[in-house]
């Protein structure tokens, strides 16, 4: 996964003013702060609803309603596991509970070294490959303990 | 130079496609091989991934499940040539899964590299929009209303009725908007088209512009398929290159261009309204109906909204003609559904076929039953919103009319197949939890209906007035089912109460340590 950069609110406004010719931008512009900081910074909603013509309100609405918007940095490294039907038929709520207990781990939040942090998913569409995972953008199947266990060795290594 | 195909499809990569391809040219360059690696989608014969194929004098010979620690053996074994390895599957097309099935909207999926425009158009792609450009825009529309094409993301409208509709409101402008936010656990068509045949779904949506006189088209593909993103991406970019999307699109008077969206992991923002408020950069709240889509839609503007299968089947049904595609198929459910058999199943994959099997046909014959080696138990169908289905019922028909009448749906084709093991009262918790987190909140009976229902489920499981709560979670169901703005709500209840029926004695084994005091 890339380094994610600190805030900077002059290259916030680029980005804005970058989606600005697009029909509905305001998607686009806050999956593009997403991917440039690692986050949606609280500064960068006032700067996104002036920009719109929209009440910071609204804004703060948007970028809330949506799971995939971060209000706080993730750590270096994002598991997500699913937990939708298809991996529960194949065990994965034990598979999610042992590992999470093993590792002292929590669904969304960050191991006390930033290496790591695991999220949950309703389906990735890997159904026929339950239970299946997304680890930083990368897609497993068939996930055991073992492939879990080596993702978190990978993720404290890098 | 010998072909050598490795699905780039997300659920190959899944299972180390990506290294098994790296590995198989090294070794080809170490021994002095000429081979092109073509990554293509996926056959949908998705427990054998990564699947291999090498294209042979005698046509495609498979290699299943291959890992990269098997690459050096299958050279051994001179698989270029066809050779015998453990892991061979044979000729693909004579492999049973294989044979039984339909092709239509998957017909190049697996087969093709999803972004060669000349494999394309050797495969028929093109000719659809080059015979709907033929014909007038309401001819068009015509054409899809005879094919009785319904919308495949579960609702069943009418999809000709749709774009009449469309077509023939008023407006200074209109939109195509596809819904790729292929939500629902069990459910991978969406994924596996726009990987393996992105070209289709763009064509199918210029044919559906040109058909209601819409210039614009926008795909919102859901965040939790980031490689789709990038296949899609690379393939409209192709297109427009190529002069099939801009102004005068392949030559012609008609101007069309397509955007890709991507969604930030709401499930409800599959449902069309809350779709194009997102779409709009609103929260994906839902709209109250009327207004339809069709009438006012994406930014108030008249917007054809149809899911990625129905728009992909488009450019087929217009290539082959409309009759072609209404022969297929059962009653009023015509034409084919790409099934999709996943979860505890052995077999799990996508298997296009006519409407008309029974869901024993499916479960059993195509998927093989459980992967466990256990009994099967339940089948949802449907996805989150939909019905467990038990054993005893597996003689019904899939098409839409058989399943609604008994209280179940079809939706987007998804299969979830559960072994003897699973609990039932948990499914129905899960339904209601999951209804919880992805309510939008507009409306009562699901906003505070799904909290209510895990909290009544929790009661039952505690022993705490069996009877009365199991009374009461039924009641609630109902409240959700009639009183919810949209499907989220109102079919929530669908995997709750069938669990209550098919499987009581999952609810009431809690009554009885009270009884016994």
């Amino acid at each position: 996964m890339p380094e994610a950069a600190a805030f900077d609110a002059a290259r916030a406004q680029e980005i804005i003013d970058a989606h600005l010719g697009l029909e509905g931008p305001a998607m686009p512009i806050l999956h593009a702060i997403q991917d440039e900081f690692g986050y949606v910074p609280e500064a960068v909603v006032p700067q996104i609803a002036q920009a719109l013509n929209i009440s910071r309100a609204e804004m703060h609405g948007v970028v809330t309603f949506y799971h995939d918007f971060r209000r706080h940095p993730a750590g270096r490294h994002v598991l997500k596991l699913c937990r939708a039907e298809s991996c529960q038929s194949m065990g994965s709520e034990k598979l999610a509970k042992d590992f999470l207990e093993r590792h002292k781990l929590d669904w969304h939040h960050t191991s006390p070294d930033g290496s790591l942090t695991v999220e949950a998913v309703y389906c990735l569409g890997l159904c026929a490959h339950s239970p299946s995972a997304l680890y930083d953008g990368e897609p497993v199947g068939l996930v055991d303990g073992e492939k879990l266990d080596a993702i978190v060795a990978e993720a404290k290594a890098q | 130079m010998t072909k050598v195909f490795v699905p780039l499809d997300m659920a190959a990569k899944a299972l180390g496609a990506d290294k098994v391809a790296a590995a198989i040219a090294k070794e080809a360059s170490a021994r002095g091989f000429d081979i092109e690696i073509v990554r293509n989608g996926s056959r949908g014969l998705l427990w054998l991934e990564p699947l291999v194929e090498v294209e042979t004098a005698n046509g495609r010979v498979g290699f299943g499940n291959v890992k990269a620690s098997d690459v050096a053996s299958l050279f051994d074994a001179n698989f270029l040539a066809g050779g015998q390895h453990k892991l061979g599957v044979g000729k693909v097309e004579d492999h049973p899964y294989w044979k039984r099935q339909n092709r239509i909207t998957f017909k190049r999926c697996g087969i093709t590299d999803p972004l060669s425009l000349s494999d394309y158009e050797a495969h028929g792609g093109g000719l659809g929009l080059a015979k709907a450009f033929a014909m007038s825009p309401a001819e068009c529309v015509a054409e899809v209303t005879k094919s009785g094409l319904r919308g495949r993301g579960g609702a069943g409208f009418p999809t000709g009725i749709k774009w009449k509709t469309v077509a023939d409101t008023p407006a200074d402008r209109r939109y195509v908007v596809v819904n790729a936010d292929e939500g629902d656990s069990g459910t991978f068509a969406d994924r596996m088209i726009m990987e393996g045949d992105p070209f289709a779904l763009i064509e199918g949506m210029t044919i559906a512009g040109y058909a209601v006189n819409a210039s614009k088209g926008y795909v919102y593909l859901r965040s939790e398929y980031p490689q789709t993103a990038q296949v899609f991406g690379k393939a409209i970019e192709i297109l427009r290159a190529a002069g099939w999307l801009g102004p005068k699109v392949r030559g012609s008077d008609f101007s069309f261009d397509v955007e890709l969206r991507i969604g930030a992991g709401a499930y409800v923002c599959g449902e069309e309204t809350s779709l194009l408020e997102s779409l709009e950069g609103k929260r994906g709240i839902v709209r109250a109906k009327p207004p339809f889509p069709a009438i006012a839609g994406l930014f108030d503007r008249p917007t054809v909204v149809n899911n990625v299968l129905s728009i992909a089947t488009i450019p087929m049904i217009f290539e082959y003609g409309a009759q072609h595609y209404a022969d297929c198929g059962v009653g009023r459910s015509r034409g084919t559904m790409p099934l999709q058999i996943a979860g505890n199943v052995r077999y799990g994959g996508l298997c296009e076929v006519n409407f008309g099997l029974t869901l024993g046909e499916i479960v059993n014959d195509i998927g093989g039953g459980a992967k466990s080696g256990r009994p099967v138990r339940a089948v949802q169908c449907g996805g989150p919103l939909g019905a467990y289905v038990p054993v005893k019922d597996f003689d019904m028909v899939f098409d839409y009319e058989a399943f609604a009448k008994r209280d179940a749906l079809i939706g987007h084709g998804g299969l979830v197949v559960f072994d003897d093991t699973v609990d039932m009262l948990q499914m129905a918790r899960f339904g209601m939890e999951f209804c919880a987190i992805e309510s939008c909140g507009k409306c009562t009976p699901c906003r505070i209906g799904s909290t209510r229902g895990v909290e009544t489920i929790d009661k039952i499981r505690n022993g705490e007035n069996v009877e009365a709560n199991i009374a009461l979670l039924s009641d609630l169901c109902e409240t959700m089912k009639w009183g919810s703005l949209c499907a989220l709500g109102g079919f929530a209840p669908y995997p709750v109460l069938s669990a209550l029926r098919h499987y009581p004695e999952d609810f009431r084994k809690y009554s009885l340590p009270a009884a016994a005091e």
